[in-house]
């Protein structure tokens, strides 16, 4: 390994002494391909032409009007495939094709990674296998009905709580197996190094795009930047430009479930101990024994009891501040956007919405708050359909 | 000189290898398992192999993982586990005890505190199972501490830098996988780990130990003739235990009968029929 993969004291990579050869090999192929103009022009092209880059930045005409409070948006859910997941699933598409992989696997939550692995296992030709607790199989249906579509197998694993935690699980056996013919092109900005770098750094572009859009059309710096925050790439993604910017907030918001101390929820950050699960040293949810614990959120993409360790160390620094926001509070700013900006937010970005208002509503100054809008909602409508009706 | 360098030294004098049938602690309950434990002794394994049990074990296959789920299910508590073992150890002074676990049980709670309350239960080894050698040096400084052996693995696709530093770094014994993957796969060996074994005797490492796919008196007699002192067979076992639950008494005899068997294989005038 070149780099040394740690964030102050976290991130590294714990794996099984088999998978250190496949991350070797990623870690140069990434390295490399960093270097190399044609991969940038590649992946430049791919982004624009395929995927719809630049997405535009949206100032909110109504949402918190009344308030000093400025919300822009910066659209995401507009990107091919509904999320920001498909900027990073191009870049490790290419990096697995340099590397000569042929075969590509993936776990997802709500469905948001699988479906943009589905793409590029489509775009590129690669055989695609995508792992999936079998609890968000169920509650994310539409999600893999379109990972079908698009020729992924989608695996949904019993094992476990039977969600993310657990397909993340599946698919390090897997690779552990298959890393000679397989790339994990895993989905967020956790995992053994060189995930957590690499991630951001093909996620980075939301945040280059963010700042420059900010600075033509409100002509100026936001004072916060927020974002939801499960494994934590859409939130390293809009942060990454943003942190050597010392008077821009940054502020990661974690998934409350029902409440920081009702035990039921994914708030890893701001209830965690620090432990090692999926490849790094990073903050964990677990018992007193360091069994990794059950989460709860009303989101599944949110539903993870690790977090990227960049985070971990941007907490421990102060650089940025994380707050929680409950499944109410997320479902209501669900409803307002709709409502008041005609935009249906993912439930996961709903959480950053909800704190976004929050802070609108208490403002006494004027504001600039920009918030990183991740994905559309349109794979939670059976989840809003089941919550208005018990409403 | 420790219990393994014992082993290994009684062995050699005997012209054996070691057989080391592997179970998780705790399943499918505490009283039960020291039973299995005490069963598998009686009938003749060498050492023993022994996992704790841990919530997401990615390294092992789906026989070893529902041995897991059995036993934190039913409530069973890390501190039970090595209560457990103090109490074997107390009952077998010689036989070597080595733990499998994963990296957050050793880590959560301070590396040093894990290593302290392993050895005060007998405990002779501790491999973790997503700890290669790269991120070894503080678990390995810890153990040493505490007089516990870290053991590493030794991997088919390693290179001979990778495989040096495993060397150096393994005490006690070096666990040997033949193939990639996890725990329990149904396959015979795939790569032949011969260049391995020759290798790290050649580096002057500990003993290797092949892990991975061991079911049958053959394999362990395949094992040792490709030069390793020893077999760990696991996955057989536990799929004995979970399918003998129903009636523990045929079970301990069931596994007594096993390891007799796998051992037996274990000498020079065995003969594979």
């Amino acid at each position: 390994m070149k780099l040394d993969g740690r964030f102050g004291s976290y991130g590294g990579t714990y794996v099984p002494e088999i998978l250190m050869p496949a991350l070797e090999e990623l870690e140069a192929a990434f390295l490399d391909a960093r270097e190399d103009e044609d991969f940038h022009e590649t992946l430049q092209t791919l982004l624009r032409d395929f995927a719809g880059r630049p997405t535009p930045l949206w100032r909110c005409r109504n949402l918190c009007a009344d308030t000093p409070a400025r919300i822009w948006l910066k659209r995401e859910d507009l990107l091919h495939g509904g999320a920001h997941k498909t900027n990073q699933v191009l870049g490790q598409a290419l990096l697995a094709q340099r590397i000569g992989k042929r075969r590509i696997i993936a776990e997802t939550g709500a469905g948001q990674h699988g479906v943009a692995t589905a793409i590029v296992g489509a775009l590129f030709g690669l055989e695609t296998r995508i792992y999936m607790g079998a609890i968000d199989v169920e509650r994310q249906h539409l999600n893999v009905l379109r990972m079908r579509l698009m020729g992924a197998e989608v695996v949904p694993v019993e094992s476990g709580d039977r969600t993310l935690k657990d397909a993340i699980n599946e698919a390090m056996r897997d690779w552990a197996a298959s890393w000679e013919t397989t790339h994990y092109l895993l989905g967020t900005v956790a995992g053994p190094h060189p995930f957590p770098t690499m991630v951001r750094d093909f996620q980075r572009v939301i945040g280059e795009e963010a700042r420059h859009q900010m600075i033509q059309q409100a002509g100026r710096l936001p004072d916060a930047v927020i974002a939801c925050v499960g494994g934590g790439s859409n939130a390293m993604g809009i942060f990454a430009d943003f942190v050597d910017e010392e008077d821009v907030d940054l502020i990661g918001v974690e998934p409350a479930g029902h409440g920081l101390d009702s035990g039921e929820h994914g708030a890893t950050l701001l209830r965690g101990r620090g432990g090692i699960l999926h490849g790094a040293h990073t903050l964990l949810l677990q018992n007193e024994d360091g069994q990794v614990s059950d989460t709860h959120s009303i989101s599944a993409g949110l539903d993870y009891p690790g977090v990227g360790p960049e985070h971990a160390h941007l907490a421990a620094t102060g650089r940025a501040r994380y707050v929680g926001c409950t499944d109410d509070d997320a479902f209501a700013a669900f409803q307002r956007l709709s409502r008041e900006e005609g935009i249906i937010p993912a439930l996961e970005s709903a959480h950053a919405i909800a704190e976004a208002i929050r802070i609108a509503e208490s403002a006494d100054t004027e504001l600039d708050l920009l918030v990183n809008l991740s994905g559309r909602g349109d794979k939670d409508m059976e989840t809003a359909r089941r919550l208005l009706e018990n409403a | 000189m420790d219990r393994y360098a014992r082993m290994f030294e009684r062995l050699a004098l005997q012209r054996q290898g070691a057989f080391i049938p592997f179970v998780m602690v705790g399943d499918p309950d505490i009283p039960t398992s020291l039973d299995i434990m005490r069963a598998l002794i009686r009938g003749g394994a060498d050492a023993l192999e022994l996992g704790l049990p841990f919530s997401d074990p990615v390294a092992d296959g789906p026989v070893i993982q529902a041995a897991a789920v059995r036993t934190l299910a039913g409530g069973v508590r890390i501190s039970d586990c090595l209560e457990a073992l103090r109490t074997l150890r107390e009952e077998h002074p010689d036989v070597p005890f080595g733990l499998l676990t994963y990296a957050n049980l050793v880590f959560h709670d301070g590396i040093a505190s894990f290593y302290q309350r392993v050895a005060r239960a007998g405990v002779d080894s501790v491999l973790v199972a997503d700890v290669p050698v790269r991120e070894a040096g503080p678990f390995a400084t810890a153990a040493a501490q505490e007089g516990v052996a870290p053991v590493l693995i030794a991997t088919p696709n390693a290179d001979a830098e990778r495989l040096a530093a495993v060397a150096a770094a393994s005490r006690g014994y070096v666990y040997v996988v033949s193939r990639s993957g996890v725990t329990g796969a149904e396959e015979t060996v795939r790569h032949e780990p011969e260049a391995v074994f020759r290798q790290l005797r050649e580096m002057n490492a500990a003993p290797g130990v092949l892990g991975f796919g061991i079911s049958t008196p053959a394999q362990v007699r395949a094992a040792l003739a490709m030069g390793a002192a020893g077999a760990i067979s696991g996955s057989a076992i536990v799929r004995r235990i979970a399918d003998g639950l129903g009636d523990v008494p045929a079970l301990l005899g069931d596994l007594e009968t096993f390891v007799r068997e796998m051992k037996a294989a274990t000498a020079p005038e065995y003969d594979v029929a």
